[in-house]
This record gives C-alpha cells, structure tokens and sequence, in this order.
C-alpha cells in the first residue's frame, strides 16, 4: 500500500513540476524555445491514452507470469511490432540521424551493426530462448547450473547493461523535452522517470508492451512521412538528395560540417569513426553480440506462446527495424538538405542545431510537415523514449526480484505477490537512479552510450548465455568467472577509455587507446568460461554436464517448455 | 495426526520421483528417436550455415571499412556522387531480412513438423 502511494505521491508531482521549472524558465536562461501547443497536447493525449493501458493492464496482471512475461499470449506479429518498439530507441532515431546528419556515411555503418545481431538472435537463440526460460535470460542459464552464483552474475550483467542503456535514453528525453517545452533538462527527466516508473510498476509486461506497439506504428508512420518528404524535395531522386546534401554542407555554418568540408571529407563514404582494424572490428562485435545479450530484448522472447511464434517475432522485427534504419539514413540526409541551411534550426553562436545536434530529425520534421507534424513527432519521439525504458526498466526489476531476490536470495521459494512486489520497489528504485544519472550525463552522445551498453551486453551476457545453450561442457565455476572476467574488464577498458576517464572525469589523456573493448572482452570472456570449465573437476560440474542431455531435448523440442497462461 | 503428514510428505516425495524417473524415461525416448537426430542435425547444420552467412556479409564489410575504406567510396556510375557503400550497406540490411526470412520458412514447416512427428511417437 505504501508503495503505491509513494508512486501516486510521484506521478502528481511529475505533472506538477513542470509548472515549477516554468516559472524558472521564464527568469532563468534565455534561449528557450516558445511552447508547442500542439505537441503538448498531442503528447498529453499518448500519455492518457498509455495511462489508460496502464490501468486495463494492472486489473489483468495478477501472477508472477502476467507481470513478467504478459502471460506469455502474445502473438508472433505484436511481439516484433513490440520487439522493433524496444529497439528503435530515442538514440536510433535521434542519435543516427544526426550521426549522418553530421558525418553521412558512418551513421549506416551503425545502422548495420546494430540490424545484424537479429539474424543471428534469429538462428541461434530465438527459440532456444522461447523453450528454455520463463521470466529473464538468466532461468535458461541457471536451468543446469547452479543457482545462486549464476543467478547473480546474470543479474549484474543484466543490471550493467540497463542502467547505461537507460542513461542514453535520459539523455535524449531531457534534450528533447527541453527543445519542445522549453523546460529545464532535469524536469524533463524526472517526468519521463516517473511515467516510466507508472507504467512498470502496475502494469508490468502487458501495459509496457501495448505501449511499445502503439509506439513503434506510430514512430514508423513518422519516420516514413519525414523521409518521404525529405524525398519529394528531391524529386524522388537519391542521387539529386545526396548532390543537393553535398552543396548544403559546403555552406552550412554548423562546427561540425565546417570540420568535415576542410578536411575534403565524403560523406557518402566511410570517414572518421572507424579509424583502425582493431576500432572497426570491435564496435562491429559489439553491436552484433550486443543486441543478442541485451536483457529486456531477450525478456520479449518469453511473451510468446511457443517456439514459432518467436520465429515470426524476429523476422517481423527484422523487417521493420532494417526499414527503420534506411530511413534514419534518407532522414539525416534530407536535415543536411533542409535544417543545415535554414537559420531558424540553427544556433549560430554554439556553431550547433537549436537543442543541440541530436535534434536533426526533429527540426527536419517541422522543414517537411510545419508545425502540427512538428508535434506530432515531438510527442512520437517522446513516447519513444518511454516505450524503452520501461521496457529497460521491467528488464532491470526483473533482474532483480526474479534472479537476485526470489532465486539467488531465497532459493526459489517465494509467493508470488511478494516477487512482484520486490519487483515494483526494484522499478522505484532503478527509476531514480536513471534520473539521477541521466542529469549527470547530460552532455555525452547518446549513440556512443548505447555503445556501451552493447559491450557489456556482448561481453558479459551474450558468452555465458550462448555456450549455456551449445556447450554442454560449460560448468558454474566456467560460467561465473568467464562472465565476471567479461562484465569486469568491458567496464574497466571503458572506464579507463576516452569516453569516462577524459570528457567524464577531466583527465588529461586516455589509460585505454579504443573507444570500443569489446574484441578483447568478449575474447576474456569466452575464454574464462572455456579455461575454468574444462579443468572443473568437482562432482558439481560432472552433474552439471550430463544434465546438458535433458536440456538440449527441451531446447530442440519444447517438450517442457512453460506454455500460455489461460487468459 | 503427526503420522498422517509423515505418510503425506512420504507419498507426496514418492510421487515427485516417480514422476522424475517417468520423465527421464521419456525424455529418453525423444533422445533416442530417429527423428530426433534428423531435426537436430538438420537444423543444427542449416543454422550453422546461415549464420556463417551472416557473419561473413557483415565482417566482409567490416574488414573493408578496416582495410580499406576508400573502396566503399567509390562512385556507383561513372559522373555519379552516390558511392558504391551505399548500394552495399542497403543491401545487407535487406539480405539480413531475408536470411530471417528464409530460415523461418523452413522451421516453421518442416522443422515444427519433424518435432510434432517425434511428440506424437515417443507419447
């Protein structure tokens, strides 16, 4: 009961704080954009609307299964419209397009990185996943091991990978918001951590999934308008966009443009951010190993009812997230053509776009639609940002009430009702560290920082996940060294890297020389669960290897697999 | 009353390990099943091959962005800006969609219909 008021308590403040930061606004800082009307209205009417969902969806959550997994109903087709909804995250959709914006070519090559883990998701995990686990991905890694040592290392992983992926996100919500409303960053987030913390807390998986289809239809029939308009300037005609984009940049007065024209840089071919093998190959390991390890991506994969519709949620996915992707990149080619060139996106005196340069997307929208479609990507946008993460959020209270608590904890044996409450508490909790964190980080690049989170994703969850599956050599002593061998590294290379140690912590230079520590961590990794598995020689582990036997036939079979709830 | 729960408990830990050992009699039958070793084999080797396809679509592309780049940069037609990488960084993304879509084609009918098979002879 006490919980619940408390998230009352911050769902009224969150609708009372942005009248407080007005009053700042109107006496603090000068450059704040005038109010969006129709972007407020139309992002009142997606947060009702999810509010709305929230509550039909809390009277419908009444188990364990139902909070974590939607009951396991839902169908192949939702599940990739939902799955796309997870993955196109503020940071794709503003993040790339103005990485291309800014850089052309490059943005793609994220694009890529980031659609060819699906394939693979697809190949090797995707059913693997539907028939071996129930709530996280860390049930099919404890399915044969020992519970409490992996449940715990899957939920640091887990935990590690959300609270960077979640920053990201904060990021670019109190950018956003601040550009829209005119508000101070910092309420921005608060509101978007308090909306997120509503829609977990009381209506768990089914409220966050609705709300991620509503929003992946309506981010997609956005994205297409704005690069079909970027188009129709262009008569249709890619070359003429890409000429035009070319002539655009050479008089365009942004920093970074400038930089790119003195240096006689291309921007329809590869540039700057793949500056050597070593970079190249392990931000590619990265984002492709990364999304295969990525919690509440791997959580969508138990909302199913069986191992085919898994399949179909994946190829679904697959289709519109690619389709995404090639419009982010017409997107940042039409902002070059269009918002480059127009003062009134342009802040002159920082050298960058109005709201800074992740704004591209949405300052093209309004070059393309005017106003009204204006708002309406604005409120898109943001209900982007809340559609992942709560999905984030769910993924990070899952790890935590279903792995640390109900399984490292207390063995297993705990009622339902109080997992799930330990999980509503566990969502409070991640919610204000994600505000708290997101003010902190205000000023990184939101793509770089999903780049982080793939790394640990790829380098602590993905190893012990995949060989849990293939390798029936694989042991708890392989498991937890190799994968806190991986979390441990992929956080100190980054911490040491230039991203923390010099633009974070002010050092002078880098103890790290790569952006991205991937190709050595995931290399630890494997490496530490294959070393400390084959020279196990307990009784443990022997056990541990011919149970491999009965998993690999539910695995290839679903015999025994957790089917649909009734409802 | 205390010699009831004893026999419960007793009767109730008779039930679990006849259950498990009806279990591992039955998943030794799937185990040993001709079938199940044509689906495993199967798949196993059509997954193989289609993620070695994907991988070497995608570090293909890699190693040129390491190596050498300026190949991706070179124009598509002769007095044409549009290079080469665009053509191919479309391209991977739309066969990454169809490798999807070609292996659920497959497991979706015959793979789901070799595991029904085995379902219904091991009963």
């Amino acid at each position: 009961m006490k919980g619940w008021i408390i998230l009352l308590a911050m769902a009224v403040a969150s609708f009372l704080l942005p009248h407080l930061g007005w009053a700042d606004a109107l006496t603090g800082q000068t450059e704040k954009q005038p109010l969006n009307v129709i972007a407020v209205v139309m992002f009142l009417i997606f947060v009702a609307a999810t509010l709305g969902i929230t509550y039909w969806a809390a009277k419908r959550t009444k188990s364990a299964k139902d909070f974590y997994a939607a009951g396991g109903g839902i169908t192949g087709f939702q599940n990739g419209l939902a799955i796309a909804g997870d993955y196109m995250s503020a940071a794709s959709f503003l993040g790339i397009s103005s990485m291309v914006f800014l850089k052309g070519y490059d943005g793609l090559i994220y694009s890529i990185g980031f659609l060819v883990g699906w394939p693979i998701i697809m190949f090797l995990m995707a059913e693997q996943l539907r028939n071996l686990g129930r709530y996280t991905f860390a049930d099919i890694v404890s399915y044969r091991l020992e519970r409490i040592p992996i449940r715990t290392i899957a939920a640091f992983g887990s935990l590690s990978t959300v609270i960077l992926y979640l920053i990201a996100q904060m990021v670019g919500a109190g950018q956003l918001i601040k550009t829209l409303f005119g508000l101070p960053y910092e309420w921005a987030v608060v509101i978007v951590g308090a909306l997120m913390i509503l829609y977990v807390a009381f209506g768990g998986m089914l409220a966050t999934t609705w709300v991620q289809i509503i929003k992946a239809v309506l981010l997609l029939s956005g994205a297409t308008f704005i690069a079909g308009g970027a188009l129709y300037y262009a008569d249709f005609n890619i070359e003429m966009l890409f000429t035009k984009a070319i002539d655009a940049m050479k008089s365009s007065p942004l920093t970074d443009h400038k930089t790119l024209v003195a240096a006689n840089k291309n921007i329809l071919a590869p540039g700057g951010l793949v500056s050597d093998p070593v970079s190249a190959i392990s931000l590619g390991l990265a984002l492709m190993f990364g999304t295969a390890g990525l919690p509440h991506i791997l959580m969508r994969f138990f909302t199913v009812s069986n191992a085919k519709e898994a399949r179909k949620s994946v190829f679904f996915a697959t289709g519109f997230i690619g389709y995404f992707y090639i419009l982010t990149f017409i997107i940042g080619f039409g902002a070059i053509v269009l918002v480059a060139s127009n003062p009134q996106y342009l802040d002159l005196a920082k050298g960058t776009l109005v709201g800074g340069n992740n704004m591209a997307a949405i300052h093209l929208s309004h070059a393309v639609g005017g106003n009204y479609f204006l708002g309406f990507i604005s409120a898109v946008a943001f209900a982007t940002i809340l559609a992942v993460v709560s999905g984030l959020t769910l993924a990070g209270a899952s790890a935590v009430s279903h792995d640390i608590y109900a399984n490292a904890m207390r063995g297993g044996q705990v009622n339902e009702k109080t997992e799930m409450t330990v999980s509503k508490v566990a969502a409070l909790c991640i919610g204000i560290v994600a505000i708290y964190l997101g003010i902190q980080f205000e000023k990184q690049n939101v793509a770089f920082m999903v780049g982080l989170a793939f790394a640990i994703a790829a380098s602590a969850n993905f190893p012990i996940l995949i060989l849990s599956i293939y390798w029936s050599g694989l042991t708890t002593r392989g498991a937890l060294l190799g994968g806190a061998l991986g979390l441990i590294s992929t956080v100190t290379m980054v911490v040491l890297s230039k991203t923390v140690w010099v633009d974070v912590l002010k050092n002078p230079a880098p103890l790290f020389p790569y952006k991205d520590p991937a190709i050595f961590s995931m290399t630890l990794s494997f490496f530490g669960c294959w070393l400390f598995s084959i020279t196990d020689r307990s009784d443990r582990a022997n056990l541990e290897r011919q149970a491999y036997e009965m998993q690999e036939v539910r695995c290839q079979t679903g015999i025994g697999a957790v089917g649909a709830s009734k409802h | 009353m205390r010699l009831y729960i004893i026999v419960a408990i007793i009767r109730s830990y008779i039930a679990v390990e006849t259950h498990n050992i009806m279990e591992r009699e039955f998943f030794n039958r799937v185990r040993n099943h001709p079938k199940y070793h044509e689906l495993v084999q199967k798949r196993g080797r059509f997954t193989t091959w289609l993620s070695f396809l994907t991988l070497v679509l995608y570090y293909a592309f890699i190693a040129v962005l390491a190596f050498n780049p300026g190949l991706l940069g070179i124009p598509l037609m002769a007095g044409h800006i549009t290079t080469v990488g665009i053509p191919v960084g479309v391209l991977i993304i739309v066969l990454s969609f169809v490798l999807t879509g070609i292996y659920v084609r497959r497991a979706n009918s015959e793979f789901d219909e070799l595991t029904r098979q085995i379902k219904e002879e091991t009963r």
